[in-house]
C-alpha cells in the first residue's frame, strides 16, 4: 500500500492510538497498560460485550503539510467522534494527538483555547451559526472572543467574506440566508482567525446535490489559495474523489484502510472497502499510470500517453491494439506498458464474487 | 372478551370487596367513616412552634430585609405618581409597538384611557409599580436558579420538587408566613409575588439553556471561547427566546400574585378596590376595577409575548444595512429616541394643559351605577329561573356527588322516597350496565362503571376514607407504577392523619364536577373548532383572554348573579378550567398523522367514525395533557373560590389566613398541594404511557 504517495511534507496533525469509549468509567479498560499491545478489535469487541460505547478504537494517521485527509465511513463509525476528538471537543480515552509534535491533550484550559484561536478551525454539518448575529459578526465572532477591537476585526472578516464570496450579504442573519450561503459563513468564520488545520465535519452533507458540488469548488479553490492542512469527513466517495489527497475509511470505530482514493479502488482490503468504491466511475478516477505493467517487447514505435490521461480515454484505441501502448510521466520517462488485460485487472480488482479458475 | 380472569381484575375485585365491607362496617365501626380525633398529628401546632422560634429569633433579619425592600417600591411609585398620565400611556404605546405593532399600540392605548377616564390611574399605577419591582427580582432569582441547575443535576433534583410545591401551594397558604416574617406593609405582596412568580423562569431558563444545539455549542468552543464567554456570548443568547417566554411567564404569575396579595395588604391598588367592592357588594365597582387587572394583564402579557418572539429579531431592515455609521446607530436606537422625545414633549404639554396631567375629576365617567341597577333589575325579575337553574345543579348533580343519592334523594329533592325497590333496582341496574361495559370494551370501564356506582350511591364525602385511600392509590399504581402508588398512599395517609380529610372530600368533589364539566364541554367545543376554521377563530380570543384574566375577576360575574355558595364556585371553576380543554382537543384533532387519516379514509371510514374510531383515540394523550391542564387550573380557581364561602380545603387556607393561624393555612395547603401533584403525575404518567403505545413522538 503506497499510502504516503504524494505527500513527502512535514506532519501536522497526528493521532496516536486514539480510543473514544462512551460510558460510566471508560477509564478502567485502559489502566494497565500491558494490555496495549493486544489486538484492538478484540479489545474493543470486550469492551462493547461489558455495556460500553467504542466509538473509536485504536485509531491512528498523519496528516501533512498541506494535505487534505479525508475520513469515510458508515453512518456511526465513529467520523465525527475522531475529529472532535482532534480538536478535544470530546476528550479521547487514551491515546495521542499530537500537533506540531506536541501533544494536544496534555494541554490545559487557556493553552486549548489559545489552540483553538489560532491555529484550528471547524466546519459544521448543520453551520453552528448564532442567530442573533449577522453574517459579519459571526465571521469576526471568534475575533471577538479574542478581544480584538471592532474595526480591525470588521476588517479581517471583510477578507474572508470575499475569499468566500458573500461581499454584500454582511449584515443578514443567518435565517435569510440559504444553505449553502450559511455554509460560507460557517466557512469564513472557522478561516477567520486564518488557522494552520482546518476541520470540517461534512460540511456539504445537509446541502442538496448541486449546491453541494458548486461548493466543492468553492472548496477547492479556496484550498488552493490558503494552502492548509485539512481533516475532511464526509460519507459521500465520490466528494471524496475530487478533493482527497489521502482518506482513510472507517468502520465500527476502526480504521480499515488508509491511502490514495486510486489505491482504495485498486486494492480494497476487504468487501467493506469495496463497497464504497463500486459505483466509483472507475474508467474517469484511473489514470494511465495506476494500471502500467512491465514493458515487455519492442517499445520502440508504440504510441506514448502522458500517465495522468484518464483511462476513458484510451478505452478505443487498447480494445483495437492489443499490445498497448507505452505510458510516461511528466519528463518523458516511460512507466511501463498499458494493456487491456491492465485495465482489465484493474476493474477486477474493485468487484467481488469473481468466478475461480477453472 | 376472554373469560380468563387476569392479575389486574382480581387486584379490582378485591378492592371493590373491601369497599363495600368498610362501607357495611361503618355503622358498627365509627372510626371508618370518620377519621378519628385522637389519631390525628398535630402538624399545625409544630409548624406554629417552627414560625414562631422564626419570628423571635430571626425576625430582624426579615423585618430589615423588608424595610430595604420598602426603598425601591416607594420610588418606582413615587416616578409613576407624579408623572402625568400622557406621558406613561405614550411610553407605553411606544412599547406595545415595538413589541408587537400598530394593533397592539391602539390597544394599549385604549386599555390605558380607560384606566384613566373610569378613575382607577392611581391604583393601576401603585399596582404597576410593586409589579415594576417584582417582575425584576423574580427574573433575577428565577434565572440564577435555573443557571444552577443546569449545571448541576443534584441542584435540578432538589429545585424541581420545590417549584411543584411552590406553584401548587395555595397561595393563601403562604401570605401568612409572609405576613408574620416581614411585617404588614406593600413588601408583603411583593415578596410572595416573587416567591410565586420566578419558578416558570427558572424551568424556562434551565429549557432554554439545555437546547442550545450541540454543534453552536461547539463551534463557539471552537471559535476559542473560554467558560464565561461560552455561557454569556453562546449559551445565553441562544437561548433568549425561550428566557424571554419565562419572563413572560413571570410576569403574569407576578402580577395576577399582586393581585391576589392585596387581600391582605390594604394599600391602594387595583386588587384591594376589586376586593373591597366585593365585600361591599357594589358588583358594577368591581367589575369595572376588574376590568383594570384584565386589561393591564391582557397589555403587558401581550407585549412582553411580542418581545419574546419577535419576527423582525434576527432580521434586517432597511437602513441596517446603511453604511453611514451614524445613520445606523440612530436607526437602531430610534424607538429610544422617540420615546424618550415624545415623553419630554408630552410633560411640556402636560404643564400646559392640565388634563394630561391629571384627569379631572368630573370628566371621570363610570357606569358603574348602571351596571348596579341593571342587576338588580335582572336579579329581581329572572329570580325564578335563576333559583331554579341553581336548585336542578344543586339537587340533581352536586348533592348526589357529595352525600350520595342515599341521603340526596328525598321527596324535597327529587319528588319521591328512596325505598327498598329503588335500590335494588339501582344495584342491577348499575350491574347490567358493568357486564355491558365489559362486553363492549374492557373490565377496566366495567370496573370503572362500578367504582363511579358505588361513589354515587353513598357520596363522595360519606365513603370511609380507608377506602378511599386504597382506591386512589390502586390507580396510580395501575397508571403510574409502584413509586406513584406508593405516592398517593403516602400524601393521603398525610392528609388523614392531619385531620383534613374531610375537607379534602369536599374540596375534590367541588373540583371534581367542575374538571369533569369543563372537560366534556371543553373538549366538544375543541372538536367542533378543529373541524371549522370559523369556530376556531371565534375560541381563540376568548380563551386568550379568559386566560390572562386575574382569577378574581372570573369570580365576579357569577357572584353577581348567582350570590356566594358552591354553584358559583362551580361556575367559577368551569369559566376557568374549560380552556385549556379546548385547547389541546383541538390542538391534538389538528395535529395528527395525515397517512393514517387518509388511511382510514381509503379504508371507507365514514366522518364518525373516523372521528371517533381514529382520530380521538390517536389524539388521546394530547387530550389527557389537556385534562391535566384543566385540573390545574381547576384547582387554581378553587384556592380563590374560598372568598365565595366553599367548605372544602381552600376555605381552611383561607381561615388560617384570616385568623392568623400559620400552622392551619399551611398544613391545609399542603394538603392541596398534594392533591394536585398527585393527579398531576397520574393524568401525565397515563398520557406518556399512551402515546408510547401508540408510538408518537412525545410532545
Ligand atoms: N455523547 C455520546 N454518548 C454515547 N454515545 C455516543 C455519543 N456520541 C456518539 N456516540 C456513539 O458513537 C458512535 C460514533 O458516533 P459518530 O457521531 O462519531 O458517528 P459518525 O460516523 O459521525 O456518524 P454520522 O455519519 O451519522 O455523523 C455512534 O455509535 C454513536 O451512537
Ligand atoms: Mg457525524
Amino acid at each position: 500500500m503506497s499510502s504516503e504517495g504524494l505527500n513527502n511534507g512535514a506532519v501536522k496533525l497526528s493521532c496516536r492510538n486514539i480510543w473514544k469509549v462512551y460510558g460510566d468509567k471508560a477509564e478502567q479498560f485502559f489502566k494497565d497498560s500491558q494490555d496495549q499491545s493486544n489486538n484492538p478489535k478484540a479489545r474493543a469487541d470486550s469492551i462493547r460485550t461489558a455495556g460500553h460505547i467504542v466509538a473509536n478504537a485504536d485509531v491512528s494517521f498523519d496528516v501533512h503539510v498541506g494535505e487534505i485527509f479525508v475520513i469515510m465511513g458508515l453512518s456511526g463509525s465513529g467520523k465525527s467522534t475522531i475529529v472532535r476528538c482532534l480538536s478535544r471537543l470530546v476528550e479521547p480515552t487514551s491515546g495521542e494527538v499530537l500537533l506540531d509534535g506536541e501533544n494536544l491533550l496534555q494541554k490545559n484550559d487557556a493553552e486549548l483555547i489559545d489552540v483553538r484561536r489560532h491555529q484550528m478551525g471547524m466546519v459544521f454539518q448543520s453551520f453552528g451559526l448564532m442567530p442573533h448575529l449577522n453574517v459579519i459578526d459571526n465571521i469576526a465572532f471568534p475575533l471577538k472572543l479574542q478581544g480584538i477591537a471592532e474595526e480591525q476585526r470588521y476588517a479581517q472578516a471583510s477578507r474572508v467574506i470575499e475569499l468566500v464570496g458573500l461581499q454584500g450579504r454582511e449584515s443578514n442573519f443567518p435565517k435569510e440566508l440559504s444553505g449553502g450561503q450559511q455554509q460560507r459563513v460557517g466557512i469564513a468564520r472557522s478561516l477567520a482567525v486564518e488557522p494552520d488545520v482546518w476541520l470540517l465535519d461534512e460540511p456539504f452533507s445537509a446541502l442538496d446535490p448541486l449546491i453541494r458540488k458548486q461548493m466543492q469548488d468553492e472548496f477547492l479553490r479556496i484550498r488552493s489559495v490558503l494552502h492548509k492542512s485539512i481533516v475532511f469527513i464526509t460519507h459521500d466517495f465520490h466528494e471524496a474523489l475530487r478533493i482527497a489527497d489521502r482518506m482513510a475509511i472507517m468502520r465500527d470505530g476502526e480504521v480499515v484502510q488508509i491511502g490514495r482514493p486510486v489505491d482504495l479502488i485498486l486494492n480494497p482490503v476487504d468487501d467493506y472497502v469495496r463497497d464504497f468504491t463500486t459505483d466509483v466511475p472507475w474508467e474517469n478516477v484511473l489514470s494511465a499510470a495506476d494500471i502500467v505493467e512491465q514493458a515487455n517487447g519492442p517499445t520502440e514505435n508504440k504510441r506514448r500517453v502522458s500517465g495522468d490521461t484518464p483511462i476513458s480515454e484510451l478505452l478505443t484505441y487498447l480494445a483495437n491494439h492489443h499490445d498497448g501502448l507505452l505510458v510516461e510521466d511528466a519528463h518523458g520517462t516511460v512507466l511501463g506498458m498499458a494493456t487491456a488485460r491492465g485495465v482489465l485487472t484493474a476493474l477486477a480488482s474493485g468487484c467481488s464474487n469473481q468466478i475461480s479458475e477453472n | 372478551m376472554s373469560a380468563k380472569i387476569g392479575r389486574g381484575e382480581i387486584h379490582w375485585l378485591v378492592v371493590i370487596a373491601i369497599t363495600l365491607i368498610c362501607i357495611a362496617l361503618q355503622d358498627q365501626w365509627g372510626w371508618l367513616s370518620k377519621y378519628p380525633q385522637a389519631w390525628t398529628v398535630p402538624f399545625s401546632d409544630w409548624l406554629n412552634i417552627i414560625i414562631n422560634w422564626m419570628i423571635k429569633h430571626l425576625g430582624w433579619f426579615f423585618l430589615g430585609f423588608s424595610w430595604l425592600l420598602e426603598w425601591p417600591i416607594k420610588a418606582v411609585r413615587w416616578v409613576l405618581q407624579s408623572l402625568p398620565w400622557g406621558v406613561t400611556a405614550f411610553v407605553f404605546c411606544v412599547i406595545a409597538y415595538v413589541a408587537s405593532g400598530w394593533r397592539l399600540a391602539l390597544f394599549t392605548l385604549c386599555s390605558l384611557l380607560y384606566m384613566v377616564v373610569i378613575g382607577y390611574w392611581d391604583e393601576s399605577m401603585n399596582t404597576l409599580s410593586l409589579v415594576a419591582i417584582s417582575v425584576p427580582l423574580a427574573i433575577l432569582t428565577g434565572f440564577i436558579f435555573g443557571v444552577w441547575g443546569f449545571h448541576s443535576n443534584r441542584a435540578e433534583r432538589v429545585i424541581m420538587p420545590m417549584l411543584d410545591i411552590l406553584q401548587t401551594v395555595p397561595v393563601f397558604a403562604y401570605l401568612l408566613p409572609i405576613l408574620l416574617l416581614f411585617g404588614f406593609g406593600t413588601v408583603v405582596g411583593l415578596v410572595a409575588s416573587v416567591l410565586y412568580s420566578f419558578p416558570p423562569m427558572v424551568r424556562n431558563t434551565i429549557v432554554g439553556l439545555r437546547s442550545v444545539p450541540a454543534e453552536v455549542i461547539e463551534s463557539g468552543l471552537m471559535s476559542g471561547a473560554s467558560k464565561s464567554q461560552l455561557f454569556w456570548q453562546v449559551r445565553v443568547p441562544n437561548a433568549m427566546r425561550q428566557l424571554l417566554l419565562g419572563v413572560n411567564q413571570a410576569t403574569m404569575a407576578s402580577l395576577s400574585m399582586v393581585i391576589i396579595a392585596s387581600i391582605i395588604g390594604g394599600t391602594e391598588d387595583i386588587g384591594w378596590e376589586v376586593l373591597s367592592t366585593i365585600r361591599k357588594a357594589q358588583f358594577g365597582e368591581s367589575l369595572l376595577a376588574g376590568m383594570v387587572i384584565a386589561l393591564m394583564a391582557m397589555v403587558i402579557d401581550r407585549i412582553t409575548y411580542g418581545l419574546a418572539t419577535r419576527t423582525d429579531d434576527y432580521q434586517n431592515t432597511a437602513a441596517d444595512t446603511a453604511s453611514n455609521t451614524t445613520t445606523r446607530t440612530l436607526h437602531r436606537y430610534r424607538y429610544w429616541c422617540i420615546a424618550a422625545a415624545g415623553a419630554v414633549v408630552f410633560f411640556v404639554l402636560a404643564q400646559i394643559f392640565d388634563i394630561l396631567q391629571d384627569w379631572p375629576r368630573h370628566l371621570e365617567w363610570s357606569p358603574a351605577k348602571t351596571m348596579n341597577d341593571g342587576l338588580t333589575y335582572l336579579v329581581a325579575n329572572f329570580r325564578g329561573e335563576i333559583d331554579s337553574i341553581k336548585k336542578f345543579a344543586f339537587f340533581f348533580i352536586m348533592l348526589p356527588a357529595k352525600i350520595g343519592l342515599q341521603q340526596a334523594v328525598s321527596p324535597f329533592t327529587w319528588g319521591f322516597e328512596l325505598t327498598q325497590t329503588h335500590r335494588v333496582a339501582y344495584v342491577i341496574a348499575m350491574i347490567a350496565i358493568a357486564l355491558l361495559c365489559m362486553k363492549r370494551w374492557n373490565y377496566k370501564a366495567a370496573i370503572a362503571t362500578l367504582l363511579f356506582a358505588i361513589f354515587f350511591y353513598i357520596g363522595l364525602t360519606n365513603m370511609p376514607w380507608p377506602a378511599v385511600i386504597l382506591i386512589y392509590a390502586v390507580i396510580a399504581w395501575k397508571i403510574g407504577g409502584p413509586a406513584l402508588g406508593i405516592g398517593t398512599l403516602t400524601g393521603l395517609a398525610f392528609i388523614a392523619s392531619s385531620g383534613n380529610w374531610p375537607e379534602a372530600m369536599l374540596s375534590i368533589y367541588l373540583c371534581g364536577i367542575a374538571v369533569i364539566i369543563s372537560f366534556v364541554l371543553g373538549t366538544a367545543i375543541g372538536i367542533w373548532a378543529s373541524y371549522n376554521d370559523t369556530v376556531s377563530a371565534f375560541v381563540r380570543p376568548i380563551n386568550d383572554t379568559l386566560q390572562t384574566m386575574p382569577l378574581f375577576v372570573i369570580l365576579i360575574p357569577f357572584v353577581m348573579i348567582f350570590k356566594i355558595g358552591d354553584f358559583t364556585a362551580l361556575l367559577a371553576i368551569i369559566a376557568y378550567a374549560f380552556v385549556p380543554a379546548i385547547r389541546y382537543a383541538e390542538h391534538g384533532l389538528r395535529h395528527l398523522p395525515e397517512d393514517t387519516l387518509e388511511a382510514a379514509t381509503m379504508i371507507g371510514a365514514t366522518k364518525r367514525q373516523l372521528l371517533w374510531q381514529v382520530k380521538i383515540p390517536l389524539a388521546m394523550p394530547v387530550m389527557m395533557l389537556g385534562l391535566n391542564q384543566t385540573i390545574m387550573y381547576g384547582i387554581a380557581m378553587l384556592v380563590i373560590t374560598a372568598l365565595v364561602g366553599t367548605k372544602g380545603l381552600e376555605q381552611s387556607v383561607y381561615i388560617g389566613l384570616s385568623d392568623g393561624n400559620f400552622g392551619v393555612g399551611m398544613v391545609a395547603g399542603i394538603c392541596m398541594a398534594i392533591i394536585a401533584i398527585i393527579v398531576d403525575r397520574c393524568t401525565q404518567a397515563w398520557s406518556r404511557k399512551r402515546q408510547a403505545e401508540l408510538g408518537l413522538n412525545p410532545i
